[in-house]
């Protein structure tokens, strides 16, 4: 199967295929048979756990088959996606990149997966990730790191972010058109930022949580990863909708996304929020944020100076909540109902041993500070303190949405960095989150695009947030930023190119 | 506040993580760093704020209160490290 054309097939994005697809330029075999060969031919990048492609290739014969008969299912039918491996699947290994989960077959399918797989989405494999999600590098997955698709100026490997990590990798060295991830603090934001991809984090609420390993249940949303904005437009708009086995899960209509990105920003009032900028931020990436305003200003927004007053308290307080619900989610992990079980004499000797062998470093870390802040006596000075927090920062966004339509802001404040740095501080590690997790904190609707290099020639994002449920414009805002950057630079490594 | 090795063993035991008594000291440091980080929260002004509870302004749905699925021991023990019959079976918690 390999050949000179298949090179072409794993360029092509979620609307090229589509339209390849409807046209019978190819089949949706040979899409997915070109994924697989990339996912091979890039296997270095370890961006995947698990490869899937028994699977794969029965759903593109299914898929081409209903193609034949006339009755394709719709804009996702036979293209190939990448789920990270956060994402429940039915009958296919799933790890969450942690020891404990060993040997995890879940009997049931995540609805947002289980939306893809239902529209004829392909799934070619399950990808790494930061050990239950927690992390920005990719660094604490059991199953060793990911390595970013761009290297350093000297041939370094650098991270490529994360949590989705491997998400973002395969999408960036076109393994895939597109992959899942979530976004608990900014864990697909960042990673998209630092492989030079569109990521985006719907509104709280619009995709649902079912089926997705819980790591922190009032932040955690489940958003797509793609190389342009109208590409994650066509992604969420089949990932999202309401599900009664969520509760959380809004039952508001899902528009369609690709029909919302014409338009234009002629209008829109784009909000600068000052706090934003912070000491010791590169300058390029000052350069890049300034740039990006100039741009849409351009394009006829409407530029605007806001204030969010405590955003430098966003990052601390995440690091209360967030901890707080991990250790009750991952309370859940105790050697009984699946995964690792290592014996002791009693059964919580028993559970202690599972739990202090089966979580790595960090999640050890986040499960005991969220224990103690739970902990009689320090909930009230910890716990509830930080809700507070929250109930200010969601404040300070909704008076600044009353004028501004978006926000505009860096994803990241730094480009990707080498492989094992930032391992010892983990403060340091926890900063890298600085920009994307006040948007989680507020459950508001964020997107992260590619907007240039820095002077390494990696790549550096800007980020959208929006209003709750406007995803629509932060789409049309995002695709003007897009055109603007004009962002073609492509990684060292490419899975199409062996 | 900072935790000494006698927090850090209560909150592992709370937490049923096994750690190591030689291990303990460093793991407080490490804690430590964490809670004098986050403790700059106490610099924000909360009086008479309401903490967070849910950022969605919608109320939680409800359904009719009745047995939907179930009835399928084999799939929800599948996973399970040890089992005996229908059951999870775990180390004897009672002599």
């Amino acid at each position: 199967m390999a050949g000179a054309s298949e090179k072409g097939l794993n360029a092509l994005g979620v609307a090229d295929i589509r339209d390849g697809l409807a046209a019978g330029d190819f089949t949706a075999l040979e899409v997915t048979e070109a994924s697989l060969a990339a996912a091979e031919a890039a296997s270095d990048l370890n961006a995947f756990i698990t490869l899937t492609p028994e699977i794969a290739r029965e759903r593109a014969k299914a898929s081409d088959d209903r193609r034949a008969k006339g009755a394709a299912l719709g804009p996702l039918d036979g293209m190939p996606v990448a789920v990270k491996d956060l994402f429940c699947t039915e009958g296919v290994l799933t790890t969450a990149a942690s020891h404990i989960l060993d040997g995890f077959v879940p009997a049931y399918e995540s609805t947002v997966s289980g939306n893809l797989r239902d529209a004829g989405a392909v799934m070619i494999g399950k990808t790494n990730l930061d050990e239950f999600a927690m992390g920005s590098s990719n660094m604490t997955s059991y199953y060793a790191p990911v390595k970013n698709p761009w290297v350093g100026p000297n041939g370094e490997d650098l991270v490529p972010g994360g949590s989705s990590g491997g998400s973002a990798t395969a999408v960036a060295a076109q393994i895939c058109p597109a992959a899942l991830g979530t976004d608990t603090g900014g864990s697909i934001r960042q990673p998209a930022s630092l492989c030079g991809i569109v990521g985006m984090k719907p509104t709280y609420g619009r995709c649902s949580r079912w089926g997705i390993v819980a790591f922190a249940s009032s932040l955690d949303q489940a958003g797509p990863f793609a190389r342009s904005v109208k590409d994650a437009a066509l992604m969420l708009g089949v990932m999202a909708g309401n599900d009664p086995k969520d509760t959380t899960s809004a039952p508001n209509a899902v528009p369609d996304f690709e029909a919302a990105l014409a338009g234009g920003v002629k209008g829109l009032r784009v909000g600068i929020p000052a706090e934003y900028t912070m000491d010791g931020m590169p300058a390029e990436i000052q350069a890049l944020w300034d740039q990006g305003a100039e741009w849409l200003k351009a394009q006829g927004a409407e530029i605007k100076q806001v204030s969010l007053p405590h955003t430098k308290y966003a990052l601390p307080a995440y690091y209360i909540v967030a901890p707080a619900e991990a250790s009750s989610n991952l309370a859940r992990y105790d050697g009984v109902r699946y995964g690792l079980r290592v014996e002791g004499d009693t059964l919580d000797e028993m559970y202690a041993n599972t739990r202090g062998e089966g979580f790595g470093a960090e999640v050890r870390r986040r499960v005991m500070i969220g224990t103690y802040v739970l902990s009689a006596g320090y909930y009230d000075a910890y716990y509830v303190k930080a809700q507070k927090v929250r109930t200010r920062i969601l404040e300070d966004f909704t008076k600044a949405f009353q004028d501004v339509d978006v926000l505009l802001t860096p994803t990241a404040p730094n480009a990707a960095f080498p492989v094992g740095a930032k391992m010892d501080d983990p403060i340091a590690m926890y900063l890298n989150d600085v920009f994307t997790v006040p948007a989680n904190l507020a459950g508001l609707p964020g997107i992260s695009v590619p907007a240039g290099l820095d002077k390494d020639g990696l790549p550096l994002g800007l980020q959208l947030v929006g209003k709750p449920f406007d995803e629509a414009t932060l789409f049309r805002c995002a695709q003007a930023l897009e055109e603007a950057a004009d962002f073609t630079a492509l990684p060292k490594y490419l899975g199409g190119q062996g | 506040m900072s935790l000494d090795k006698n927090d850090v063993r209560r909150v592992a035991f709370l937490a049923r993580i096994r750690v190591e008594e030689d291990d303990l000291q460093p793991v407080a440091e490490d804690l430590n760093n964490i809670i004098a980080w986050v403790e700059q929260l106490s610099e924000v002004d909360t009086d008479g704020v309401q903490p967070l509870t849910s950022v969605e302004a919608m109320a939680m749905p409800k359904r009719e209160d009745k047995v939907t699925d179930g009835g399928d021991p084999d799939r929800v023990l599948g996973n399970a490290p040890d089992r005996v019959g229908d059951f999870y079976a775990v180390p004897k918690v009672v002599d």
